[in-house]
């Protein structure tokens, strides 16, 4: 007879534990008084926003933090003690019992490396494993992974697989010692929806098989609707709220989760946006784009790349077009050749009634003073040695319209448009938020009161709650300028809340374009289909319907 | 609009807690401010800091000052003009001119506490030695300028210029920049040494200046590549920002942490560069006085004199360390990913106060 393990032992068993960082002279805590069990075949998620503490956490389980760091309290897995255990003991329990698969799967594997490699290494790291043997259980581990021609790609560098692939790879790396938990943190916020819901499929079906505990770290409250068990919600360092799944989504009793529920856009919830032109009838397009190709010019060796095919598009006065894709579709390409960044090939692009198809510098210039655009990294897009006041003034001074106090007054007002306060006007970047850096962003595209806004995923790197404020306002600020919106965005539900029409981009090419609910309530095209199904939706009911219809639409 | 009308009111808390600890580590500073804080923390660079202030103030203030029409008259008895005497008493193995400058009291068989007459000794003829090694160290910290401002801002340009534009103009700047790089230094400080030595020690610096920007313009042209990619580059070209705004009012700011950094390691090297060449007769010639000229002058003397050798050997080293901790400081100040370490002290403390604890 077998002996069969204690079922009611979890895997990881957490009490009291508590991170803290020695951050100019004083212990700040980021993650305090935790307590949780993880279960063998369950899955734990941590949801909170960025600087909640729930990476800490994952990282602090097994001591992998920066040496300005202390922990206490208990971490047990399997019954063994961790928090203070010599590093001989956390290493063999490393990789071994505790694997982690992160966030963005280009830095987590050395690139100089193949990912055979990578896998062989945590092989023969923790078994006595001759090379032959290692390679045997590495091929097999990226088929379990359902890495397309396995022994192919163990000889690919991470550089030569796409995101979905490469994460998938590390997932083979994280399984390859059977471990007996799986921390993921933020395993698919660096994907695309599409890619997204494969892993999800991959990593549900792996711990039934393996039987292992899942701890996933992750600030989506769809993926959470998908996988979790359990669920621990996360502020400041503290667990305000932990409960089954049903419990957290359906009957939440804090009103912190109950915020963060609601912030989450939905699918096909938002209110019907209709354009109203009034009786004049259609005004001319803002921006024209009529069988545009771009290309990015040979460079060296690296062959000429056309990113753009034949694009044909219009945006009317006073309308949000939303322009949604995978990553590597051409989004971007279009809406900085849209505003004059990036050339054009062949093709004729008119902004306002001036075709920039062969615009010279000067015409450029003429051209700025209709257009703003939002950037995706709210981290990059402003001049870290700049205050933001001068940021903000800055296109409003090179047009020559105003200087010195005159100036001043413009950017204050433009300040209370996206409700920061004044007193900002001083402040440096760094000293700002995400959200309100990109509230930056924004006034400084609007500083000309331009005819035609780019958004280049401006919700992107934003929490939920942060969003849904940023959308709020960027909605506000639109029905009063009236501005017309290219507003490009991987995110379909951000893209059902604001836009009156969606385009769909493919491989550089449009393959669909109408009315908001025409494209996402109707979709045409078969990849439209794939991508509105593979969105997760924060509803765990709801959500398992929608798997089981991608997974038969599939099969 | 709205879908979030009336669930959003709770969530202005959020942005405070988003990140709170970086928020804690950066409040109301500006990056000077940042970079300010992290160096004046950084213990060796502001020893360098005060040594270097002193040592520049203690070495011109000695001689006599000639500028323009007006001269100040230095605080030391001799200058380097002078000859007087040779003082040949008291000095040990039938030497002349040994240094005066006593440390050893008299109860112990010294002669006190004091400089004496010639604290630094005289040298062959009788000059005084110290008035000789104030005015090197004087060339030596000009050299150093000279060098610093002439490298730094070619270097700066033409780094910022091939970066930016990349492309034809800045294949053309980096093989020029090779060229020059496959030219030792030493060779290139000769002949200019050999032809415009005796236009003074200023024009040498200014020719060594000329040749000593490479290393900078690489540095800065590989910042200017990567700055030029970010997206506050293209936010500034959508404003309509002219190239020659959009580097030096967007990007130079954000590589001027490179900069200065290469620049004092540029100082530091430059003035080991004046000492050799004025070693091997190609720098300063006589009469003018540099440190190197005055070691390689008394090479000969080192068994019997090594006084000679010692004082200027000091002067050199002193600048030279100095500049470099201040480039330490510097570079580590300027480096966001520097974070203090936890010293071994508060390590201890936050263990027993875990213990205490529980």
């Amino acid at each position: 007879m077998k002996v069969v393990i204690s079922v009611a032992e979890p895997v990881l068993s957490v009490k009291d534990f508590t991170v803290e960082f020695w951050v100019d002279g004083v212990w700040y805590p980021a993650a305090i008084d935790m307590n949780f069990d993880v279960e063998a075949g369950k899955v734990t998620a941590i949801v909170g926003e960025s600087g909640s503490g729930k990476s800490t956490t994952a990282m602090g389980l097994m001591s992998i933090l920066a040496s300005n760091a202390r922990t206490h309290g208990s971490v047990k897995v399997k019954g063994e003690e961790m928090i203070g255990a010599p590093s001989s003991l956390l290493r063999k329990f490393r990789g071994k019992e505790v694997a982690y698969i992160f966030q963005e799967p280009m830095t987590a594997l050395n690139p100089v490396y193949t990912i055979g490699f990578q896998i062989v290494e945590t092989l023969r790291t923790h078994f006595d494993m001759g090379p032959k043997e290692a390679r045997l259980r590495a091929v097999e581990l990226l088929t379990m992974v359902e890495i397309p021609d396995p022994e192919k790609s163990f000889e690919k560098y991470p550089h030569q697989l796409s995101g979905g692939q490469r994460q998938r790879a590390m997932i083979a790396q994280a399984l390859a010692c059977d471990p007996a938990l799986l921390v993921a943190d933020e395993p698919t916020t660096a994907l695309d929806v599409t890619f997204q819901a494969e892993i999800l499929d991959l990593m549900r079906g792996l711990k039934s098989r393996l039987n292992s505990a899942i701890l996933l770290i992750t600030h989506a409250m769809g993926v959470v609707a998908d996988m979790a068990d359990d669920i621990l919600v996360m502020k400041d360092g503290r667990v305000v709220e932990s409960g089954s799944a049903d419990a957290i989504f359906n009957h939440p009793t804090h009103p912190y989760t109950k915020e963060l529920l609601a912030a989450v856009p939905k699918l096909g919830h938002s209110a019907k946006r209709t354009l109203d032109f009034g009786k004049s009838g259609k005004p001319a397009p803002v921006l024209t784009l009529s069988d545009v190709t771009i290309e990015y010019p040979k460079r060296g060796r690296i062959p000429a790349f056309t990113a753009v095919k034949n694009f044909n598009l219009e945006i009317f006065p006073g309308e949000i077009v939303g322009l949604v894709g995978e990553s590597g579709s051409g989004k971007t390409t279009v809406g900085r050749a849209a505003i004059g960044l990036i050339p054009i090939k062949s093709g004729k692009l008119t902004i306002a009634g001036t075709d920039i198809s062969r615009a010279t510098q000067k015409d450029l210039s003429a051209i700025r003073r209709h257009t703003g655009i939002v950037f995706q990294d709210p981290a990059s897009s402003l001049n870290p040695r700049l205050p933001i006041g001068e940021s903000i003034g800055e296109p409003i001074y090179l047009a020559g319209l105003a200087k010195g106090a005159e100036l001043n007054h413009l950017v204050e007002d433009l300040l209370d448009q996206v409700e920061l306060p004044r007193s900002y006007r001083n402040r440096y970047p760094h000293e700002l938020s995400g959200g309100q850096r990109q509230r930056v962003g924004i006034a400084r595209a609007l500083a000309l009161t331009p005819d035609l806004l780019i958004a280049d995923e401006p919700t992107s790197a934003l929490d939920v709650s942060v969003q849904a404020r940023f959308l709020e306002l960027f909605q506000g600020l639109q029905e009063k300028l009236k501005f017309a919106c290219l507003f490009i965005s991987h995110d379909l539900a951000v893209v059902d809340i604001l836009s009156h029409r969606v385009a769909v981009m493919q491989d550089g090419l449009l393959i669909e374009e109408g009315d908001r609910d025409a494209i996402l309530k109707h979709p045409a095209m078969e990849y439209t289909r794939r991508l509105i199904e593979a969105v997760p939706v924060p509803d765990p009911a709801e959500q398992a319907l929608r798997r089981a219809a991608r997974l038969a639409s599939k099969n | 609009m709205g879908i979030f009308k009336g669930k959003s009111v709770e969530l202005t808390t959020t942005d405070a807690a988003e990140n709170a600890i970086s928020n804690k580590e950066t409040e109301g500073l500006s990056q000077r401010q940042i970079v300010f804080k992290r160096f004046v923390r950084h213990r060796a660079a502001m020893i360098s800091v005060f040594t270097l202030v002193f040592l520049t103030l203690f070495v011109y203030t000695a001689l006599d000052f000639k500028f323009g029409p007006w001269k100040i008259h230095g605080w030391w008895k001799y200058r380097i003009e002078d000859i007087p005497e040779l003082r040949t008493k008291d000095c040990a193995g039938g030497n002349v001119g040994c240094p005066t400058f006593s440390l050893r009291p008299k109860f112990l068989g010294g002669a006190g506490f004091g400089l004496g007459e010639h604290p630094f000794g005289q040298d062959d003829i009788g000059r005084d030695y110290f008035a000789l090694v104030m005015k090197g160290a004087q060339r030596s910290i000009m050299v150093m300028f000279v060098v610093g401002i002439v490298g730094g801002t070619l270097g700066t340009i033409v780094g910022a210029i091939s970066g930016f534009f990349r492309g034809t103009v800045d294949a053309v700047l980096m093989r020029f920049t090779d060229f020059i790089i496959t030219i030792p230094s030493i060779i290139i400080g000769s002949v200019i040494g050999f032809h415009f030595g005796n236009l003074g020690a200023t024009f040498l610096a200014l020719y060594l200046g000329l040749f000593s920007w490479t290393g900078l313009s690489r540095l800065v042209r590989g910042e200017f590549l990567k700055l030029r990619e970010l997206e506050f580059v293209d936010a500034a070209r959508v404003a309509g920002a002219s190239n020659r705004r959009i580097i030096f009012k967007h990007i130079l700011p954000n590589a001027v942490g490179v900069i200065i950094v290469s620049v004092t390691l540029l100082m530091s090297g430059a003035i080991l560069l004046e000492t050799a060449l004025s070693y091997i007769g190609f720098g300063v010639v006589a009469p003018d006085v540099s440190l190197g000229l005055l070691i390689s002058q008394y090479q000969d003397s080192f068994t019997s004199r090594p006084y000679l050798f010692w004082y200027p050997g000091f002067f050199i080293i002193a600048i030279a360390l100095s500049v470099n901790f201040i480039g330490d400081g510097l570079r580590d100040a300027f480096d966001p990913r520097q974070r203090r370490r936890l010293s071994l002290k508060d390590r201890r403390v936050a263990r027993t106060e875990l213990k205490g604890g529980e």
